[in-house]
């Protein structure tokens, strides 16, 4: 009796501390504005289905897509595993499948001790391009210190998991094989049948019994140390892959976003008849492009969460190869570090946090009117946003549909639109634009080639 | 358009002749060439002249959206006032623009980039290539990104080329993985931010390992890019850059 109650607590205190996190990181995301949803929802289900399920994109990079596959699909197939566990934690059973599921409870067991060796196997690679290979897109500035770290927390828990899986079923099989009370025959598993009595053979019952159940609760203890590891880690693309490939934009990538509120200050600038029509409105707000997470979509920050790291967008981008300090990878890993922050200065309701001009009629610190005096320019400088040249290489190369371009975009748009800074090259460019309309100021006339036909 | 107008005549198509197209030196050469071959395949078309401005592409990109907003009002007036049905264009960046960010303005047309339009006119048989001077000759193509990854038109120039009869040897990166030349994001009007080396070098390099004689491009920016890389090369004497109608145009 004591293990189902011992397995109780655990199990409740996981859920409910890994629930508490994931609802803050669900409030993070939505600090960001809302969005419209364009386009026909087919299409993103196809996305989800292909991209994210399919794992579509990650075959253009064929050798790290394969030993990607073995984790993901062992990943996939080990939760039926998990969700006898939780059955036989809670009863008291033991491997409660198995008599129901007969010879098919085998071949699943079978099939998933397959995938968990292959999956073996690609943690120890997907360690070694990290460690010993050194694959230069694990090496960039923004990989130093807890990034670096992280990384081979995730794949060290992985061992840990597989250790657990396979002195799991390995006891048990000699337990069968030696007619122990409670170990009734399962059938042969493809590893553990040869696996467990090549190290564990001859061991007594109640040691073999021991390793059992060691091998089990380290299973699920790995589980659910991992599920609060999650929130923390940059592996939550387990999860949000799926939304994010079902939010992403499907316009074609070109297309930069609208800004309704200037096409109309312009439409009215233009026709003085539209200005009459809109005077009646409301006054807007006039704050265009992003300076900070609450001004970005909240999509935008779903990306921030979704981001694993892999630095394929950073690999592929021009600015980057050729020594710039754009990384795309850095603005999603910075976007998500700055709404940590105001996420957990929101948190703490603390009206040192009300923007200043908005203190003292009795408010509540919201993302409203929430000031810290810092921004997103504390994180992502000037000359990062500034070398981009919006060849949309980043955004093609993620394989769950993340858009750094986007992000870059707005920010430059709250620094020409709402601070008139920016690079002063453009000035020139500006002025001829708006004065002769033209991206060069030149004297002769637009048809003057024609003279050469 | 405006002497086609005064007679109600409607056009087959609108030629959008683009900044770059209409004043850099080395692109008003490809609008001269496509021009001849409109002419060559009989295709009744027409140009804005003073009346087009700058799409605001590079405005957009930079970040001011105002500028971008006047210049693509300001242009949807016009085009609209001549019922613009179909426009043409020999740059990408006015493509994509016309193409994906004019309709939810008010500005619906149809739009196709020239390396399109020269494919259709070759398969109508509207157009011709003769004389076979590009017989085995080494060609490289690059993809410019606002045709390539931005609209995801990539056979469409390869095909033009294939016409020639010339030997297409790709760059590694290519298609969805090719490298941008460096002008885009309004990149062209601004000193690159400090790094170990210009993006067009870069490109350039990728190019010139091919062993091409030719660098194919579909984009006057990429043209001035990939042709300065070329000079820093220093071997601006055995590779040439062109654009895909000038070489149709030596093709006929």
């Amino acid at each position: 009796m004591l293990q189902p109650i011992l397995f109780a607590i655990v199990t409740i205190t996981a859920f409910v501390f890994a629930g508490r996190q994931f609802m803050k990181i669900r409030q993070n995301i939505l600090l960001g504005k809302d969005e419209e949803l364009e386009g026909d929802s087919s299409q993103r289900w196809r996305n989800v289905l292909l991209i994210a399920f399919g794992q579509k994109k990650m075959f253009k990079r064929f050798v790290p897509a394969i030993f990607h596959l073995f984790i993901y699909v062992a990943f996939l197939f080990t939760q039926v595993e998990l969700i006898e566990i939780l059955v036989d934690g809670f009863t008291g059973s033991h491997r409660f499948f198995a008599a129901s599921l007969g010879s098919f409870y085998t071949f699943l067991i079978s099939f998933i001790e397959i995938l968990s060796l292959l999956a073996f196997v690609a943690t120890f690679v997907f360690l070694a391009r990290r460690n010993l290979l050194k694959v230069p897109r694990f090496q960039n500035p923004e990989m130093k210190g807890w990034p670096f770290l992280d990384g081979n927390i995730i794949l060290y828990l992985e061992i840990l998991l597989l250790i657990g899986v396979f002195s799991m079923n390995g006891a048990d099989k000699v337990l069968q094989g030696m007619g122990a009370a409670h170990y009734r025959p399962t059938g042969a598993f493809a590893v553990s049948s040869w696996l467990g009595p090549a190290l564990f053979g001859g061991l007594g019952e109640s040691t073999l019994i021991g390793i059992e159940r060691f091998g089990w609760w380290l299973h699920i203890l790995v589980v659910y140390g991992f599920l609060n590891y999650l929130p923390k880690s940059k592996h939550l693309h387990i999860l949000l892959a799926f939304p994010n490939t079902y939010f992403a934009k499907l316009n074609p990538k070109g297309q930069m976003s609208n800004m309704p509120k200037i096409q109309k200050e312009v439409a009215s600038m233009m026709d003085e008849s539209a200005a009459m029509d809109d005077s009646g409105g409301e006054e807007e707000e006039l704050f265009f492009g992003a300076n900070d997470v609450t001004r970005l979509g909240w999509t935008n920050l779903l990306n921030a969460y979704t981001c694993t790291e892999c630095g394929r967008c950073t690999s592929v981008c021009p600015a980057n190869i050729t020594g710039k300090k754009l990384s795309p990878r850095k603005i999603m890993m910075d976007v998500r570090d700055r709404a940590e922050e105001v996420g957990n200065n929101i948190a703490t309701g603390s009206p040192d946090f009300i923007s200043e001009e908005k203190r003292g009629d009795g408010l509540v610190l919201s993302k409203e009117n929430y000031a810290d005096g810092k921004s997103l320019f504390d994180y992502i400088s000037r000359e990062e946003i500034h070398a981009c040249t919006t060849c949309n290489a980043c955004v093609e190369a993620c394989p769950v549909l993340i858009n750094p371009l986007d992000i870059i975009l707005q920010l430059r748009r709250y620094e020409i639109l709402m601070e008139s800074a920016g690079p002063s090259d453009w000035l020139a460019l500006f002025n001829s634009l708006e004065n002769s309309q033209a991206a060069w100021a030149v004297s002769e006339a637009r048809d003057a080639w024609t003279a050469g036909i | 358009m405006a002497e086609l107008a005064a007679e109600d005549r409607q056009p087959e198509v609108l030629f959008w002749v683009g900044c770059a197209g209409s004043f850099d030196d080395r692109a008003q050469r490809v609008t001269v060439a496509f021009t001849k071959l409109l002419q060559k395949a009989g295709v009744d078309f027409a140009i804005l002249g003073q009346e087009e401005s700058c799409t605001g592409d590079p405005a957009r990109r930079a970040g001011n959206e105002f500028l971008f907003q006047m210049l693509a009002q300001q242009n949807i007036a016009v085009l609209n006032m001549y019922k613009v049905k179909k426009i043409v264009t020999a740059c990408p960046h006015c493509f994509n623009t016309l193409k994906n960010e004019y309709p939810v303005l008010g500005g619906d047309y149809e739009v196709v980039h020239h390396t399109q339009f020269l494919k259709s006119l070759l398969a109508e048989g509207r157009l011709k290539i003769e004389g076979g001077q590009f017989k085995g000759k080494k060609i490289t193509y690059h993809d410019s990104c606002y045709l390539g990854r931005a609209n995801g038109v990539y056979e469409a120039p390869r095909s033009v080329l294939a016409a020639l009869d010339a030997d297409l040897v790709e760059m590694k990166r290519c298609r969805t993985t090719g490298l941008c030349c460096g002008a885009g994001g309004a990149q062209m009007w601004k000193e690159d931010e400090p790094g170990d080396k210009r993006i067009n070098t870069e490109r350039t390099e990728e190019a010139l390992a091919t062993g091409a004689e030719i660098i194919a491009v579909n984009c006057p920016f990429c043209l001035t890019m990939m042709s300065d890389g070329v000079k820093l090369k220093e071997q601006q004497e055995s590779v040439m850059v062109y654009d895909l109608a000038e070489l149709i145009l030596n093709g006929q």
